[in-house]
C-alpha cells in the first residue's frame, strides 16, 4: 500500500487484529449483558444457543464475503452479489418446483447462469474499462429484473429435501450450511495460498500497471474473479432461500452487498485495492451478524440498525485514512506530524 | 455541436425522439400535452434529484446516499408539520437545510479525510434510512392546508394539461442548474475538478470547498426532491427511496454525463429523466411488470455506458484512463 513510512505504524499493524479485537469487544459487550450468551445447549442432536444462530444467520453472508474480499482486491467492488443471489435462489427452486429437475442439476444450472452473469461484469470491467462500481450497479438492476421475471415477481415454495437440507440440515449436530460456507472458505484460502492466484491479485489490485509490465494477464484474472464472485453470490442465493424455504426474487439479497463491502472492509481489506486478508473478512462477517444481533436484543427496532452499521463502516474508513491517524496520533508524538500523504 | 465529446448528448436525444415515435405510434394518445405533463408530475421528483447527482458525477464523484436522504426528508417533513406543528413553509426551509448538511458533511468527510466517495455516501445512504425511521417509525399525513393547496395547485398549459408546481420547481432546477454549471466560476472548477483532481489542485483552484459543495447540492436536490414526493402524496414515509440514487445515476448517464466526471450537461441529465419517464410509462401502459421496466432500464444503461467507453477510448487512445 502507498504508506511512505516504513516504520511499524500504531494501527491495522496486523490486518485481523483489528477486526479481532472489535470482535472480541462486542462478545464482552454480549456476555456482560447477557451471561448466557455462549452457552451453547444440544436438543435433538443439535446444538443450539445465541452463538450458533449468530453463525447460521451468516452463512448466507460468508460465501458472498469470500467473492468481495477478492473483487476488491483487484481494486474493484461487485454491487450486484444481492441480486445476483436472488437470480440464482429464484432460478434454482423453480427449476426443482416447477420442471421437477433433480436438485444437483438446478443448482448446477443457477450456478453457471450466476457465472455468466459475474463474467459478463468482469468483461466490462476489463475491457469496456466501465468502472466496477458502475458495471456490477447494471447487473444489480438487470438481476433483480431477472429474477422477479421469472416468477413473475411471485415467491416459489421450496419442498424439496435435499434442496431444504442446504439451510436447514445438521450434521453432527453442527448445521449443515454453516459448515458448508466455512468448508468453502477454507478452500478458497488453501488455494489462494497453494497457487499463485492471491499474490496474482494482490498484484493486479495494488499496482495495474507494474503487474501488466510484469506479464500478468489482467484482464482474464479480473474477468474470472468477478465469474467467481458471481457464484459466490450464487451459493449464498441457494442456501439463503433454502434457510427460509423459499425463494423471494424481489427481497432476497437485498442490501446484502453493503453488509458484504461492510464485512469486507471492516476486516482489514482496503478498498483500494492490494493486499487482502480472508480471515479478517470472514471475522467481519461475522462481526457484522453479532451486531445486528447484539442490536435485536437490546430493543432497536430492525430499521434502525442500519445507523449503527454506518457509524462503523465510517470509522473503519477514517482508521483507514492516513490523515486521520495522523490526526488521532498527534496529541501522543513529540514531533509535529508530517503531512499526510494525499 | 458536433464534437466527438458530445456523441453521447446527441446520442441521448435520439433515443429520446425513437422512443416517442416508437409511443405514439403503439398508443395514439401517447404524445399527447395531458401524457406529457403526467409523466413530468411523476418523476419531476427524480429530475431535481438527478440534476445534484449530475454536479457530483461532474466533479468525479459519486453520491449513493441521495434515495434514502430524499425518504428521510419526507418523514422529517411529514413529522415538523404533523406532528410538531411547525407550519409549512419554515418546515421546508429546514429539511432543504438539513439535506444541505447532510450533504455537506459527506463531502468534508470526502475531501478530509480523502476517503472515497462511494464508500462515505453509502454509509450515509445506511444513515439517512436508519434515522427515518427513528424520526417516525410508519408513514404519516401532512395535515398542513398550505401544504395541500400548493401541492395541488396546477397551471392550465397546451389547452388543458396540467403544470403543477413540482413541475414548474424541476424546471427551475433545470435552468438553475445549466446557469450554474456553465455560467459560474463555481460550475468551471467543477468541471476541472472531474477533468483532472490533480491539475485542479496545481492549478490553485478552491478543491476542497468545490468538493464539499458539490456534496452540499446533491444533499439539499434530495431533500428537494424528498419535499415534491411529499407533494405529490401530502404523506411522509421513512421506507421510501432507497433505489431512487440508482435511477438518478441512470438518468444522468443516460443523459450523457460520463461516470469518469469532466463531462457533461445538465441539460442532458433533463434528457436522461425524459427518457426514463418514458420508459416506465410505455411499460406501463403494456401492462408490464416493474420487472421489465428494471429489465429495460439495465440495458439501456449498459448500451449507453458501452457507447460511453467507446467513445472515450476512441478519443483518448494512447492515455491510460482511470478503471
Amino acid at each position: 500500500m502507498g504508506n511512505s513510512s516504513r516504520k511499524p505504524s500504531l494501527f491495522l499493524h496486523s490486518s485481523v487484529l483489528w477486526p479481532a479485537l472489535g470482535m472480541a469487544l462486542l462478545l464482552l459487550f454480549n456476555l456482560i449483558y447477557d451471561p448466557d450468551f455462549f452457552r451453547i445447549g444440544m436438543r435433538d442432536g443439535r446444538l443450539y444457543g445465541d452463538i450458533v444462530s449468530i453463525l447460521l444467520q451468516a452463512s448466507k453472508l460468508i460465501p458472498v464475503v469470500v467473492g468481495m474480499t477478492l473483487v476488491i482486491a483487484t481494486g474493484g467492488v461487485d454491487l450486484s452479489v444481492g441480486s445476483v443471489m436472488a437470480v440464482a435462489g429464484t432460478l434454482a427452486a423453480m427449476l426443482v418446483a416447477s420442471a421437477s429437475m433433480p436438485v444437483a442439476a438446478a443448482i448446477l444450472i443457477a450456478v453457471l447462469v450466476v457465472m455468466l452473469i459475474g463474467s459478463v461484469s468482469g468483461v466490462l470491467v476489463a475491457y469496456v474499462r466501465v468502472q466496477p462500481i458502475v458495471a456490477t450497479l447494471i447487473f444489480m438492476v438487470l438481476g433483480r429484473g431477472m429474477a422477479m421475471r421469472l416468477t413473475k415477481g411471485m415467491g416459489v415454495p421450496i419442498e424439496n429435501e435435499a434442496f431444504l437440507f442446504l439451510g436447514g440440515g445438521y450434521v453432527l449436530g453442527i448445521p449443515f450450511a454453516v459448515i458448508l460456507v466455512f468448508a468453502f472458505a477454507a478452500a478458497v484460502a488453501v488455494f489462494l495460498h497453494k497457487t499463485a492466484a492471491g499474490l496474482l491479485i494482490s498484484a493486479v489490485g495494488d499496482n495495474a500497471s507494474a503487474s501488466r509490465l510484469c506479464g500478468i494477464r489482467q484482464a482474464r484474472l479480473k474477468i474470472g474473479i468477478y465469474a467467481f464472485s458471481g457464484v459466490c453470490a450464487g451459493i449464498a442465493g441457494l442456501i439463503a432461500a433454502a434457510r427460509v424455504q423459499s425463494a423471494e426474487p424481489a427481497r432476497m439479497g437485498e442490501l446484502l452487498e453493503l453488509d458484504a463491502i461492510f464485512a469486507v472492509v471492516v476486516g482489514g481489506t482496503a478498498l483500494t485495492g492490494g493486499r487482502f486478508s480472508l480471515a479478517g473478512s470472514l471475522i467481519g462477517a461475522i462481526l457484522i451478524q453479532t451486531l445486528v444481533w447484539t442490536m435485536q436484543k437490546l430493543g432497536v427496532p430492525s430499521d434502525v440498525t442500519p445507523v449503527p452499521k454506518a457509524l462503523v463502516i465510517l470509522l473503519v474508513c477514517l482508521l483507514q485514512s492516513p490523515r486521520f491517524r495522523a490526526q488521532l496520533t498527534a496529541p501522543f508524538r513529540r514531533n509535529p506530524v508530517m503531512k499526510a500523504p494525499a | 455541436m458536433f464534437q466527438r465529446k458530445n456523441i453521447p448528448l446527441l446520442a441521448t436525444f435520439g433515443v429520446l425522439v425513437v422512443l416517442l415515435v416508437v409511443a405514439s405510434v403503439l398508443y395514439r394518445n401517447f404524445l399527447t400535452p395531458l401524457n406529457f405533463a403526467n409523466i413530468l408530475r411523476n418523476y419531476a421528483f427524480l429530475g431535481v434529484i438527478a440534476v445534484g447527482m449530475t454536479f457530483v458525477i461532474l466533479s468525479g464523484g459519486i453520491d449513493l446516499s441521495v434515495g434514502t436522504v430524499m425518504g428521510f426528508s419526507t418523514i422529517l417533513l411529514a413529522r415538523l408539520i404533523s406532528v410538531q406543528g411547525v407550519p409549512a413553509l419554515p418546515a421546508i426551509c429546514v429539511v432543504l437545510a438539513v439535506g444541505c448538511a447532510f450533504g455537506a458533511g459527506l463531502g468534508l468527510v470526502i475531501h478530509t479525510y480523502r476517503l472515497p466517495p462511494f464508500l462515505v455516501t453509502l454509509s450515509g445512504m445506511f444513515l439517512a434510512k436508519g434515522i427515518s425511521f427513528v424520526i417516525l417509525p410508519s408513514a404519516q399525513k401532512i395535515d398542513s392546508s398550505w401544504f395541500a393547496e400548493l401541492a395541488s395547485f396546477k397551471l392550465k398549459v397546451f389547452g388543458n394539461a396540467p403544470l403543477t408546481v413540482t413541475t414548474m420547481i424541476f424546471f427551475a432546477v433545470v435552468s438553475i442548474g445549466i446557469a450554474i454549471a456553465h455560467f459560474t466560476r463555481f460550475g468551471r472548477n467543477v468541471y476541472a475538478l472531474g477533468g483532472a483532481e490533480s491539475s485542479a489542485v496545481l492549478m490553485g483552484l478552491p478543491v476542497g470547498r468545490t468538493k464539499i459543495a458539490v456534496y452540499a447540492i446533491s444533499g439539499c436536490c434530495a431533500a428537494l426532491g424528498g419535499i415534491m414526493w411529499a407533494m405529490n402524496s401530502t404523506s411522509g414515509n421513512p421506507a421510501i427511496g432507497l433505489g431512487t440514487e440508482l435511477d438518478a445515476i441512470a438518468c444522468v448517464v443516460i443523459g450523457g454525463t460520463l461516470l469518469t466526471g469532466g463531462v457533461g450537461y445538465v441539460v442532458g441529465t433533463l434528457a436522461g429523466v425524459l427518457v426514463f419517464g418514458t420508459i416506465a410509462t410505455v411499460i406501463r401502459f403494456q401492462g408490464l411488470e416493474s420487472s421489465d421496466a428494471r429489465i429495460a432500464l439495465g440495458i439501456l444503461l449498459l448500451a449507453f455506458i458501452t457507447m460511453q467507453r467507446i467513445v472515450v477510448q476512441g478519443a483518448a487512445r494512447g492515455s491510460r484512463m482511470a478503471t
